[in-house]
C-alpha cells in the first residue's frame, strides 16, 4: 500500500501520530504537498464526512479524524505557502450573537478546511458587526452562520441586512445552518444557501466558488 | 409525602413539568443571556413558573439549573457563583410548591467535551458537577435529574457526582436521541441499549429520554428502553421541532395531541411523563387529565 493511501486511512481512523509520521514520509519521498493534501487528507476527510452524513459514524469519530487531519496539515501548510498555492476560497464562520453552541459550526469548519478552503472561525456569540468586519478585512468569499436556538436565528437576518447597509452584500455569499433552521427560513431571510449538514455546506461553498 | 421512588414502585405514574426555557423567553429572557442568572435577579419569575406547573397538575417540578454546573456557568463568567445560583433556584421552587410536589433539580450538560475529543479532563468535569450537586444536597431536593445528555461518559460522571455529593437522593438520567436510518443514537453515537446499560451501571435510579424530535419518536424510544431495562422510565418530550413563523417560534404539537399520544407511554409502562422544550402548563394539564382518566 502506498504512503498516501496509508496516510488517508490513518487520518480516517483518527491516528494523529501516524498521520504526522506518514505526512513527513510522503514529503520525504518527494510527493508534491498539494498532492498529499488533496489525495490523502482532503480525500480522507470527504470519506469521513460522507460516513457521518449517513450516520455510519458519529461525532467522536469525526473530531478525532479532524485532529489527525490537522496533524498532517500543520506539516503541509508552510510548504504550500512556500509553493504559492492559491487558496480556493475563504470562509468566515461563527455562531450568531446570543448563541453559545458550536459543535455544528466547528464541524462545518473542519469539513471546509478538509476540502481545502481557508476558514476564519470567529467562534461563538458573534455580532453582525464582527461578521462583516472580519469578512471585509479578510476579503472572504463566504460567511457561514450557525444557530442552535430558535431565539438566536433572527440574528442571521440582521447580519444579511447589515451587509446590504454596508454595500457588501454582492461580494459575499451567505450560508446558514443549525438544528432549528429550515430551507424556508433561509430563503425568507435572504441567505444564499441553507445547509442541512456539514457536507452540504461544503457543496454549497464549492458551488459558489465555481461560479466566481 | 411518600418518597418518590416508593410511589413509583407502588405503581403510580407521575407527571413531570414542562419547559423552562420556553417560559423564561416568554417572560423576557434575552438570547445570549444566562438563564440561571435569573435565579439571583428574578427569583419571583421562577416561583411563578413553578406555581403554574404545580397548578397544572405536575407531581414533579424542576429547578432552573439546567446550565448550573460550574463549567457551563463559566461560559458566562458566573462559575464563582455556582453555589448561590443553584441554591437560589431551589429556594424559589420550594417556596412555590412546599411539599405539594416533588422538587427535581435539573442538571444539564457542561457544554464541553471530554478529552481527547475536547479540552476538559474527567477530573474537571466531575468537579464541576460535584459543586452544583453539593449545592442541591445542601438545600434539600427530592430528585436530581441529569438530562439532555449525549455523551455516556459525561452522564456517568454526573451520576457519580450525585452518589458522592448527594448520597441517598434519587437520580434520574436521560439522554437525547436522533432518529437515524440505523436506529436511535445520540450525536455522540450512544444507542438506547448502550444508554440503558451505561446509565444503570453508573447508578441511576430512573432512566429514559428527554428533548428530541417530538412525542411520536419518544414513544419508540420508550419502547426500546422498556426492552433494555427493568428500572423505572422517565420520558420528557419536546412539543415537536420548533418552527419559525416570522420572528416568533412555534412548536407544532398541541396539548391535546401530546396528551393523546402519551396514552401509548402509559401502555408501555413509563413511570414519569413530562415535557421538554415547547411544552407549557397547558400541555402538562392535558397530560395530567389523561393520566387521571386512565387512573394510573
Amino acid at each position: 500500500m502506498d504512503t498516501l493511501q496509508r496516510l488517508s486511512e490513518n487520518m480516517q481512523k483518527g491516528n494523529a501520530d501516524q498521520v504526522a509520521r506518514l505526512t513527513q514520509q510522503a514529503i520525504d519521498e518527494g510527493c508534491e504537498p498539494k498532492t498529499i493534501l488533496d489525495d490523502a487528507l482532503v480525500g480522507g476527510m470527504a470519506v469521513v464526512g460522507e460516513k457521518f452524513k449517513k450516520h455510519e459514524i458519529f461525532l467522536p469519530h469525526v473530531l478525532l479524524a479532524a485532529k489527525a487531519m490537522h496533524a498532517g496539515m500543520d506539516l503541509l501548510k508552510p510548504l504550500l505557502v512556500k509553493d504559492g498555492i492559491p487558496t480556493i476560497g475563504k470562509v468566515v464562520t461563527g455562531t450568531v450573537q446570543g448563541d453559545l453552541h458550536d459543535i455544528g459550526k466547528n464541524l462545518v469548519g473542519i469539513m471546509l478546511k478538509g476540502a481545502g478552503f481557508d476558514v476564519i472561525d470567529l467562534g461563538r456569540d458573534v455580532s453582525p458587526e464582527k461578521f462583516l468586519d472580519a469578512a471585509v478585512s479578510e476579503k472572504a468569499n463566504v460567511i457561514g452562520m450557525s444557530a442552535l436556538l430558535t431565539t438566536t436565528m433572527p440574528v442571521m437576518k440582521k447580519v444579511i441586512a447589515l451587509a446590504h447597509e454596508r454595500n457588501v452584500r454582492n461580494q459575499l455569499k451567505f450560508i446558514v445552518g443549525g438544528a432549528p433552521m429550515s430551507k424556508e427560513y433561509a430563503q425568507e431571510i435572504g441567505a444564499d444557501a441553507y445547509c442541512y449538514d456539514a457536507v452540504s455546506a461544503v457543496e454549497s461553498v464549492k458551488r459558489f466558488m465555481g461560479a466566481h | 409525602m411518600r418518597p418518590l421512588l416508593e410511589r413509583i414502585r407502588g405503581g403510580a405514574t407521575l407527571v413531570g413539568d414542562g419547559a423552562m426555557g420556553t417560559m423564561l423567553f416568554e417572560r423576557g429572557l434575552q438570547p445570549g443571556e444566562c438563564p440561571e442568572r435569573w435565579n439571583l435577579e428574578r427569583p419571583e419569575v421562577l416561583e411563578e413558573i413553578a406555581r403554574l406547573y404545580l397548578e397544572a397538575g405536575a407531581d414533579i417540578v424542576c429547578t432552573n439549573t439546567f446550565g448550573g454546573s460550574a463549567l457551563k456557568l463559566k461560559q458566562y463568567e458566573l462559575d464563582s457563583r455556582t453555589e448561590e445560583i443553584n441554591a437560589a433556584a431551589i429556594r424559589a421552587v420550594r417556596k412555590a410548591i412546599g411539599d405539594r410536589a416533588y422538587l427535581s433539580a435539573s442538571c444539564g450538560p457542561s457544554g464541553q467535551m471530554l478529552q481527547p475529543l475536547g479540552d476538559v479532563s474527567q477530573e474537571e468535569m466531575s468537579e464541576s458537577y460535584v459543586r452544583q450537586i453539593t449545592a442541591f444536597a445542601h438545600e434539600g431536593v427530592d430528585l436530581i435529574c441529569i438530562e439532555t445528555m449525549t455523551d455516556l461518559n459525561e452522564a456517568t460522571l454526573a451520576i457519580k457526582a450525585v452518589k458522592a455529593a448527594a448520597p441517598g437522593v434519587p437520580v434520574a438520567a436521560t439522554m437525547t436521541f436522533d432518529d437515524t436510518p440505523n436506529g436511535f443514537y445520540t450525536i455522540m453515537g450512544v444507542s438506547t441499549e448502550q444508554a440503558a446499560e451505561g446509565l444503570s451501571e453508573a447508578g441511576a435510579d430512573i432512566i429514559g429520554s428527554n428533548c428530541g424530535n417530538g412525542i411520536e419518536n419518544m414513544i419508540k424510544i420508550a419502547r426500546e428502553f422498556k426492552r433494555h431495562t427493568s428500572l423505572p422510565i422517565i420520558i420528557q418530550s419536546n412539543a415537536g421541532l420548533p418552527e419559525m413563523h416570522g420572528d416568533s417560534v412555534v412548536y407544532a404539537e398541541t396539548p391535546e395531541f401530546m396528551a393523546d399520544k402519551c396514552r401509548d407511554l402509559l401502555d408501555i409502562g413509563v413511570n414519569i411523563i413530562g415535557g421538554c422544550c415547547g411544552t407549557t402548563p397547558e400541555h402538562i394539564a392535558a397530560i395530567r387529565a389523561m393520566v387521571n382518566e386512565r387512573g394510573a
